[in-house]
């Protein structure tokens, strides 16, 4: 059995309790990062739902896992919005396959 | 282009012949490969935009919903209510093989089957625009797990193409260039050798049959000068 996290400023990820996931909050990037690695470390976690707005700070180590299995990291708009990452990640994993963005 | 040094034997002839056959095999196997993954990609990365569309703005109105909640209810009330889930969430996962690339298929089993279990909280305290939220919240969730299981069947699947892209190209433009040019450079040679051999066994006989010439017309000569004494005496 797996966990699925949800991680992100506390306002934003507040809800995904009630959900019943694994709801972790950092309030800067730094405490973000430290829980990111903690939880792709620990082989539990299978997906983590990550806000954009920490993600934007994170690139580099989103890329890292982005050829693994697990965990799956996935970007939701945090509550101040979409910031278009999630959708740039396609358009970038497209032109990885591709060489061009052809759609 | 040919690497500098090949042995012009038949050996080194028949080992590139070999090679060039693996090769051309390979690279068209894998063409094949690329063409298929490609394919399947192209199909997922669509799903996956919509998919994602979908989820944002699901996510959005969640979060809006949440932002009128807590100007209406004091942050520790909110807190407190979501403090403690009835709800849980396992999620199971399996594989799916896609052209060799093994990708994960979500299966979640929710703790309670009771939809009305996601509310951890009375109804007495709490506004409306909560309850809102968090049924929002819950209603993308099967959305948000698909968008998951694509989004990274989508990244593994631009890696395994990338790889393959690169062996398909590596293949057509270096190695089977590299293994044809060997073999044309070592069938010329091989052939400039045959060729000097002939030539070298031509010139052998040619000797050879000058020299019998000689000895022939000396053996005539020598009999003639016997026959001619002969007559004379």
């Amino acid at each position: 059995m797996y966990n699925i996290a949800v991680l992100g400023d506390r306002e934003s990820v507040m809800g995904f309790k009630a959900l019943g996931l694994a709801v972790y909050s950092a309030e800067t990037v730094e405490e973000a990062r430290k829980t990111l690695h903690h939880l792709a470390r620990d082989g539990k976690t299978a997906i983590i739902y990550l806000t954009e707005q920490y993600a934007a700070e994170m690139q580099d180590e989103i890329a890292k896992y982005k050829d693994e299995v697990m965990p799956a990291i996935i970007l939701i708009p945090g509550k101040a919005g979409s910031l278009g990452i999630g959708m740039q990640n396609i358009t970038d994993s497209v032109e990885r396959a591709v060489g061009a963005d052809i759609l | 282009m040919p690497s500098a040094t090949v042995n012009a034997t038949r050996m080194e002839l028949t080992k590139q012949k070999k090679k060039l056959a693996t090769s051309t095999r390979g690279h068209k196997l894998l063409k094949d490969k690329r063409d298929e993954l490609m394919k399947q990609f192209l199909d997922l990365v669509r799903e996956n935009r919509a998919l994602r569309k979908k989820v944002e703005d699901a996510l959005m109105r969640a979060h809006g919903s949440f932002t009128v909640a807590s100007a209406l209810m004091s942050s520790e009330v909110l807190e407190q209510s979501l403090l403690y889930p009835k709800q849980s969430v396992e999620l199971d996962m399996t594989y799916q093989n896609i052209m060799s690339v093994n990708v994960p298929m979500y299966h979640f089993e929710t703790a309670s089957a009771d939809a009305g279990e996601i509310y951890p909280y009375g109804f007495a305290t709490t506004s409306c625009e909560l309850d809102d939220a968090v049924d929002a919240l819950s209603s993308v969730f099967e959305d948000m797990l698909k968008l998951a299981q694509i989004e990274k069947a989508t990244q593994l699947l631009a890696e395994e193409i990338e790889k393959t892209r690169r062996r398909v190209n590596a293949l057509e433009y270096v190695v089977i260039p590299d293994c044809q040019a060997k073999i044309k450079s070592i069938s010329m040679k091989l052939d400039e050798n045959e060729r000097n051999n002939t030539i070298r066994l031509m010139k052998v006989k040619d000797m050879m049959v000058a020299e019998q010439i000689e000895a022939n017309r000396r053996a005539d000569a020598a009999a003639m000068a016997e026959y001619k004494a002969k007559n004379q005496v």
